[in-house]
């Protein structure tokens, strides 16, 4: 540092030539470091992208499966096998509405090598510990205690009204927290940070307690256990997942039926009831509405805080009085049948949407105002709506049920009922919350890592006597070094880029057709635009496929796209004679659904069902999602696999060969 | 016949005194593309445009065609162009509205041109290498963990605490504390064109 001393010698132009270069070293550096980083933030967003979408895809999938499981009751041939499942509570084998904790008692025996918790009724906060300790444990709890909870919490849950109103007066703060969606380490992450329930410290949990982590049932355990100690600081509302027809896709049957291998139809049984005993709101200090989706432009409160919300067990199948008006209307007007080519499949799937829209009556006709059709409709809006930026109130076309609802809805709705705030959650959110309308609504979400791990934090919401939110966040994380930010988007986009690679090799065919049509001189490529073009119309995904061509499909120096390149690293996990590839990439599409409908029909859970049971429901299963494959190509593609034992298939072996294997992650492990 | 222009090569220099990417004009060499379908500037010009699009809405919450304002200098660098921060915020200038979102039109309008005018190329790897040997005095490799934070933070386009500290976290030595800029730099760019494994 001459620079003093030298300040006019030529040492000094020396030194301040070196400074400049230095300067703009550094700003070429931080530069090129931004630039690095936003390259990052972009792969990071549209991985998040990724998920969303197929998601929300999935989701509407879901709608083609729940119209299945109607049909099948409608015109099944094994009436026992199946709607055991769904019957309404007259059935014997359903669990009583008298049933109480002492028949539970004589009839389950608890064997002495048992060390879990052994819950003693009424519950205090000794059992709700045993808890916490057992499921930090990975312990389960037994089945016995699992009904009694469900009994008592149904028995407590009745005398609730559909919506609770409570008060600041004389507690600091209530906490509200979103979607859990069976992630045990945030709640006990929740707790940790924020202490356990009590009279001083009141809880809401907004819905969506179930499906897709692994500990569904433990959250809803420790949940309802706290809500029996304490059923004046604990509430919860019911979220569109605490629906049993969700639950048979998006892992909470699943998830019961392997840890209660004995006693999971009692449970899921008695769970249905309790689900539907959930309050659907909560409204605090008359000022702050918390409910789990969000509200539409007929929400009518005082309609949903009269109507017996016990009834609609799941939202997914619409009430039997409009199903049969449904079908009285089929009969006098010819409705066109839904598209038979595979590769309509989609369109014909997101044109569906469960609201009532698709089911208001044709101008001039008679009909009486259907009140389980407004029932279902508001409960429907509640449970399954998401605020945008726009005014008006549209069907949410994402979800399939539900709405779209603007700041003017909510205007309107504040007026009305005198509010200040609109708590909810449902939508996955990557900080954990969002503020939208103007500060109106508030969007909580509880779930860290909710796609993968680093995908997103969570949050919980501190609500003051003045009603002025407060947000805490945070993640939890497998690593105990904090990963840096590279690591973490390179784990979540190899995971969302895997998900779309197993949707693009499930709809190989179509995609090929697609390509085809572009490629008019056969050579096997064609544009990149081309390429993009045929993506998102046969996938039906808005994602940035030119951005995510160089990770999915390898171009040649001329700028062309060689398409077959897309599926080079995938394979099935056993070989399919090619004949019947359309079959095969079926199989693939919808094995989650054949796996569940399958393990349904297995009553003896045995692992096997008989041929003629599986190609019956196989040939629903294809009718009704209006796939057009030939009768005996099912039974050819059985016996060219193999799995053919006694007359009986051992449908997991089955299934397992439509798994989607990526070649590269065998080439990681050798 | 008008063809799609790709770069092949590009070459610049920073010698002492001539630190400058903005005045001195870099030398392309550049080969013809044949394209498949598009032809003519046109075809160029759809296909510019759809780039954006698809950056921009990856950003578009809501599906309704704005982003937030603070977004856009994400956007402009994923779509491969190397501003700095003042040109960052010159552009947003030009198009943001009063409330700090951008309008997805707006925003095609200018970027379009940036593109087609191939504005703030990126610099090439030996260059960033030049700039770190600049700040590395005593020509030893690397550079301590506290001139790089003297440096980047106090000088330039300064950065916030928090891009230091993620530089730091990914770039640093922990043992020696210092910063070697040759094993970094080749960390980052291995990173950047990683792609489907057959070819780029």
């Amino acid at each position: 540092m001459g620079s003093i001393i030298g300040a006019m010698g030529c040492s000094s132009s020396v030194a301040d030539r070196r400074s400049e270069n230095v300067i703009r070293a550094a700003i070429l550096i931080q530069k090129w470091y931004r630039f690095t980083m936003a390259r990052l933030e972009m792969r990071r967003r549209y991985s998040l992208s990724i998920f969303q979408s197929i998601e929300y895809a999935d989701e509407q999938d879901q709608l083609q499966l729940s119209n299945f499981f109607t049909f099948m009751l409608d015109h099944c041939t094994h009436p026992e096998s199946v709607s055991q499942i769904f019957t309404s509570p007259s059935a014997p084998q359903v669990v009583d509405e008298d049933l109480c904790l002492k028949e539970f008692e004589k009839k389950i025996d608890v064997p002495d090598s048992y060390y879990g918790p052994r819950l003693s009724f009424p519950l205090t906060v000794e059992d709700a510990n045993a808890l916490l300790h057992a499921f930090r444990n990975e312990q389960l709890l037994h089945a016995r205690y699992v009904l009694q909870l469900l009994s008592e919490t149904r028995r407590v849950l009745k005398e609730m009204p559909n919506i609770t109103h409570l008060s600041t007066s004389y507690s600091k703060e209530i906490t509200v927290c979103g979607d859990l969606h069976g992630n045990l380490d945030d709640l006990l992450l929740i707790f940790y940070k924020n202490g356990l329930p009590s009279e001083q410290n009141r809880y809401v949990f907004n819905g969506d307690f179930v499906d897709r982590g692994k500990n569904s049932m433990e959250i809803l355990i420790i949940l309802f256990a706290f809500l029996l100690i304490y059923p004046n600081d604990l509430h919860l509302n019911r979220g569109n997942h605490e629906d049993y027809i969700m639950n048979l896709r998006y892992g909470f049957t699943k998830e019961v039926s392997k840890k209660y291998k004995d006693h999971w139809k009692q449970i899921l049984c008695l769970l249905r009831d309790v689900f539907s005993w959930l309050p659907l709101a909560t409204i605090i200090d008359s000022k702050v509405l918390i409910l789990h989706g969000g509200i539409s432009d007929t929400t009518d409160l005082d309609f949903l805080n009269a109507l017996e919300r016990n009834k609609l067990k799941s939202l997914m199948r619409p009430p039997k009085s409009v199903r049969n008006r449904q079908d009285q209307m089929k009969k006098r007007i010819p409705t066109t049948k839904p598209s038979k080519h595979i590769a309509n499949q989609h369109v014909a799937g997101k044109t569906q949407h469960i609201s009532s829209s698709g089911f208001t009556e044709p101008p001039g006709s008679n009909l009486p105002p259907d009140p389980a059709l407004k029932e279902w409709k508001q409960i429907l809006d509640i449970l399954w709506s998401d605020p945008r930026s726009q005014n008006g109130c549209t069907p949410n076309k994402c979800r399939g049920g539900g709405c779209y609802f603007g700041p003017d809805v909510t205007a309107k709705l504040f007026e009305r009922y005198n509010l200040k705030m609109l708590i909810r959650s449902h939508e996955f959110k990557p900080e954990g919350y969002e503020i939208s309308h103007d500060g109106k609504v508030i969007t909580i979400f509880s779930a860290s890592n909710y796609y993968e791990e680093g995908s997103n934090r969570g949050a919980y919401i501190k609500l003051n006597p003045e009603l002025t939110p407060r947000f805490v966040q945070y993640q939890v994380s497998k690593f105990t070094r904090r990963r840096n930010l590279r690591e973490r988007v390179g784990t979540i986009e190899s995971s969302a880029l895997k998900s779309l690679r197993e949707k693009i090799y499930a709809h190989r065919s179509e995609l090929i057709s697609a390509f085809a049509q572009y490629d008019i001189n056969g050579t096997g490529r064609i544009s990149v635009n081309d390429w993009a073009a045929a993506m998102e119309s046969v996938l039906q995904l808005e994602l940035p496929w030119r951005m995510l061509r160089s990770q999915l499909a390898q171009m040649n120096p001329d700028g062309e796209v060689d398409f077959m390149s897309c599926f080079y690293d995938l394979k099935m996990g056993q070989p399919i004679k090619e004949a019947q590839p359309a079959l095969a990439e079926t199989l693939c599409r919808y094995r989650k659904d054949l796996e569940i409908i399958f393990n349904i029909i297995d009553k003896d859970h045995s692992g096997l069902i008989s041929l003629e049971e599986f190609s019956q429901t196989w040939r629903l299963f294809t009718s009704h999602l209006g796939i057009d494959i030939e009768d005996d190509s099912i039974d050819k593609l059985v016996l060219s696999i193999d799995y053919n034992k006694d007359g009986h298939i051992d449908f997991n072996e089955f299934l397992e060969a439509f798994h989607v294997v990526h070649r590269l992650e065998k080439k990681a492990t050798s | 016949m008008e063809h799609d222009w790709k770069i092949v090569q590009q070459s610049s220099d920073l010698g002492e005194g001539k630190v400058s990417d903005r005045t001195k004009a870099p030398s392309w060499r550049i080969a013809p593309k044949v394209s498949g379908c598009s032809s003519g500037t046109d075809g160029l010009i759809a296909e510019i445009e759809k780039k954006i699009t698809e950056a921009f809405e990856v950003f578009d919450r809501e599906s309704n065609k704005t982003v937030d304002g603070r977004e856009i200098g994400c956007i402009i660098r994923s779509l491969g162009c190397f501003p700095n921060e003042a040109e960052v915020q010159e552009l947003l200038a030009k198009i943001e509205e009063p409330d700090g979102f951008v309008h997805l039109e707006n925003f095609l309008r200018v970027m379009t041109e940036v593109l087609l005018d191939r504005r703030f190329q990126p610099i090439p790897e030996d260059v960033i290498l030049h700039a770190f040997e600049a700040l590395d005095e005593n020509k030893c490799g690397y550079i301590t963990k506290e001139d790089l934070v003297k440096h980047l933070t106090e000088e330039g386009e300064r950065f916030t605490q928090e891009e230091m500290e993620d530089m730091l976290v990914v770039a640093l030595d922990p043992e020696t504390n210092t910063l070697h800029y040759r094993d970094y730099r080749t960390k980052l760019v291995v990173d950047e064109t990683k792609t489907f494994p057959f070819n780029v």
